[in-house]
């Protein structure tokens, strides 16, 4: 379906009539909330589910009904499954040697996966004797060994602290440069989807509801789904007549969209509290705030009832947040408008 | 694991008290130890004339284990007669562990995977020979296996023989018998460690290019051998020393040890070769045992 790399392209078409095409060498990520069947369709691509129609083909290649075992595939699991009664270095080893490689070159192979994953230490170590960042590596270093045409990683982050998710996240982009393989990455983490991700498709009950760059994703979501997972955005009902939508507080702005009723979308961080009455700024009355550090976001009330959240950036000389119960306008920067299909 | 504090000093208080279970390990020791020194106290003294023993110095019990005096002219020649007895029960109680390990390993993978609610009916069912006499059961594996047996009118009647097999008062009748009587001895440890066992593991392996034998061999087998060792321990033993099933599927001339220590207790009037016997049987046990385990636990280090 794709063909911007010419080589290779991974094509999926399952699900509710999904298709995916991702390319050679991409850091492509499923993001959706639990049961959108992300999981499901990286299961297909492994093998181990059979899509009831449709077609999985690899460097243009079927391999919709290839087990796993045939497939140069490989998989980071969410739990890990390393194999307990083994050490570091023989779960690394297990794939090149099920490969038949010989002796000599699985040794070689482990050793530079070892390096990669920077665990030569831990060669000999049992994997039960290990903390759940280390597990992690191992089980990125055991998929990678017989080197996969496509690695795929399945929430591989979800069981890690904060601090640890972020260094792992960084070590994830770094791998996925160093060895140039395919990496498809199942999320439910949005935030984590947008840092590490070339592509995204975000999926919601069965379908793909968007696929593009986080970039994309982030400033042009499609419909209401896209824009309430991926970030905080304030959601204004509208009315739209000959390109001009009415917005509450007589407010009238242009955009691209046909008439009738329309949802339009606008980040927190695209809204600027100015003085009251400013022209074309929404008249609104601030219900209280919340400081965050880098930011505070202020909750503001429309004249038609709906909350609307505005980040301000905390500054150095102290941003002035306006005291809850006064009255205030909210300007939205230009093309920060966007129009939503329902 | 840290203990806390409060933790570590709760044991050390439990620990201080072990005396309280003083008379309990009594009665162990008296009960574990006590008969197994009669026993070896009577392999040296002198069989007596209608049986029991006379308190007289021998060792012609543990002499007559493995040779045998000639009754015509006194010379003494290798008792082959015990080595065969002996060998046979080593034999079928090697075959008993294997093919109720064949046989037992798929039904505790069975009921492992099953649901919850499944599981315990399962497990319950495999528990149900235990409520029967054990001569009850053998005998009613005689009632399938006799030439007039179930099993032979039925392959009778389907053509697939001419003439009734004769199964009873064969090796094949005491290791079916055996196998019947064992297997839930073999399934239940083995159940316990297949349960254990994280089924996402088969996945990893399969996505790691191995095929269902290797992802057997190399990850099932390894994981679960807790199981198949403790299986072939519960089975092998008490296989060893079987009486009653040798005694009614072998038709008492089949012997195996069991019923050969029996015979010297009974009709042999031999009871100083009887407690030999018994002392010997344990040794070997005990000896094999230590390998096993050597063996399993040396395969462990180097994997």
């Amino acid at each position: 379906m794709s063909k911007h790399f010419g080589q290779g392209e991974a094509v999926v078409k399952a699900l509710d009539d999904v298709s995916v095409a991702i390319r050679q060498g991409e850091f492509f990520t499923l993001l959706g909330p639990s049961g959108c069947g992300k999981t499901t369709l990286l299961r297909m691509i492994a093998g181990f589910e059979s899509p009831t129609s449709g077609e999985i083909r690899l460097n243009g290649e079927p391999i919709t009904h290839l087990p796993p075992n045939k497939r140069p595939v490989n998989t980071v699991f969410q739990s890990y499954a390393l194999f307990p009664h083994l050490s570091v270095a023989q779960n690394i080893a297990f794939g090149l040697q099920m490969l038949g490689k010989p002796k000599a070159e699985v040794e070689a192979r482990v050793q530079k996966m070892l390096a990669l994953v920077r665990l030569e230490q831990l060669a000999g170590r049992k994997v039960s004797q290990m903390s759940g960042g280390q597990q992690q590596r191992v089980a990125l270093a055991r998929a990678l060994a017989p080197q996969p045409k496509v690695l795929l990683l399945d929430e591989p982050l979800s069981a890690l602290d904060l601090k640890l998710r972020k260094e792992m996240q960084s070590e994830l982009k770094r791998l996925q440069r160093e060895t140039g393989i395919t990496f498809i990455f199942v999320t439910h983490d949005q935030e984590e989807a947008l840092t590490m991700s070339d592509r995204i498709a975000v999926m919601s009950a069965g379908r793909i509801q968007q696929m593009g760059t986080p970039r994309e994703i982030y400033t042009q979501p499609v419909n209401r789904f896209v824009a309430g997972f991926i970030g905080e955005t304030n959601f204004l009902p509208a009315e739209v007549k000959d390109g001009q939508a009415a917005l509450p507080g007589g407010v009238t702005i242009p955009v691209m969209a046909r008439d009738g009723r329309a949802t339009l979308a606008v980040r927190p961080e695209l809204l600027r509290i100015v003085a009251a009455g400013t022209p074309g700024a929404l008249p609104a009355t601030v219900a209280d705030a919340v400081y965050f550090g880098t930011d505070s976001h202020v909750h503001a009330r429309l004249s038609d009832g709906a909350e609307v959240v505005v980040r301000v950036q905390s500054v150095a000389e102290g941003a002035s947040i306006p005291a809850a119960g006064s009255a205030v306008g909210l300007a939205i920067a230009p093309g920060a408008l966007q129009v939503l299909e329902d | 694991m840290a203990l806390t504090l409060e933790e570590q000093t709760g044991r050390d208080q439990v620990r201080r008290n072990w005396w309280l279970s003083l008379p309990a390990l009594v009665i162990l020791m008296v009960a574990a130890i006590g008969p197994l020194i009669v026993v070896l106290v009577y392999s040296f003294l002198t069989p007596g004339e209608y049986g029991n023993v006379e308190w007289k110095f021998s060792t012609e019990g543990w002499m007559s284990v493995f040779v045998t005096k000639d009754i015509f002219d006194e010379t003494w020649k290798l008792a082959d007669a015990h080595m065969t007895i002996f060998w046979r029960s080593v034999k079928l109680s090697l075959l008993t562990t294997a093919l109720t390990l064949v046989v037992g390993f798929p039904t505790a993978w069975f009921i492992a995977t099953r649901p919850a609610r499944a599981k315990a009916l399962w497990l319950f069912l495999i528990t149900i020979p235990f409520w029967t006499n054990l001569l009850i059961r053998t005998f009613a594996i005689n009632q399938i296996i006799r030439n007039e047996g179930l099993l032979n009118t039925m392959l009778l009647k389907l053509g697939v023989i001419s003439a009734p097999l004769q199964i009873t008062y064969t090796d094949t009748a005491v290791l079916i018998g055996m196998v019947y009587v064992y297997l839930p001895l073999m399934v239940l440890p083995l159940f316990a460690s297949i349960d254990r066992f994280d089924m996402r593991l088969l996945e990893a392996g399969y996505d790691l290019y191995a095929s269902r034998a290797q992802v057997l061999r190399r990850v099932i087998l390894p994981l679960v051998k807790p199981g198949i060792v403790a299986g072939s321990i519960l089975v092998f033993i008490p296989c060893l020393g079987a009486y009653v099933t040798p005694r009614i599927l072998g038709g008492g001339k089949l012997m195996m040890i069991g019923n050969f220590i029996e015979l010297q207790f009974g009709q042999g009037r031999n009871w100083p070769l009887g407690a030999a016997i018994s002392i010997l049987l344990l040794i070997v046990v005990t000896i094999a045992l230590l390998f096993y385990v050597r063996a399993i636990n040396g395969e462990n280090r180097d994997a």
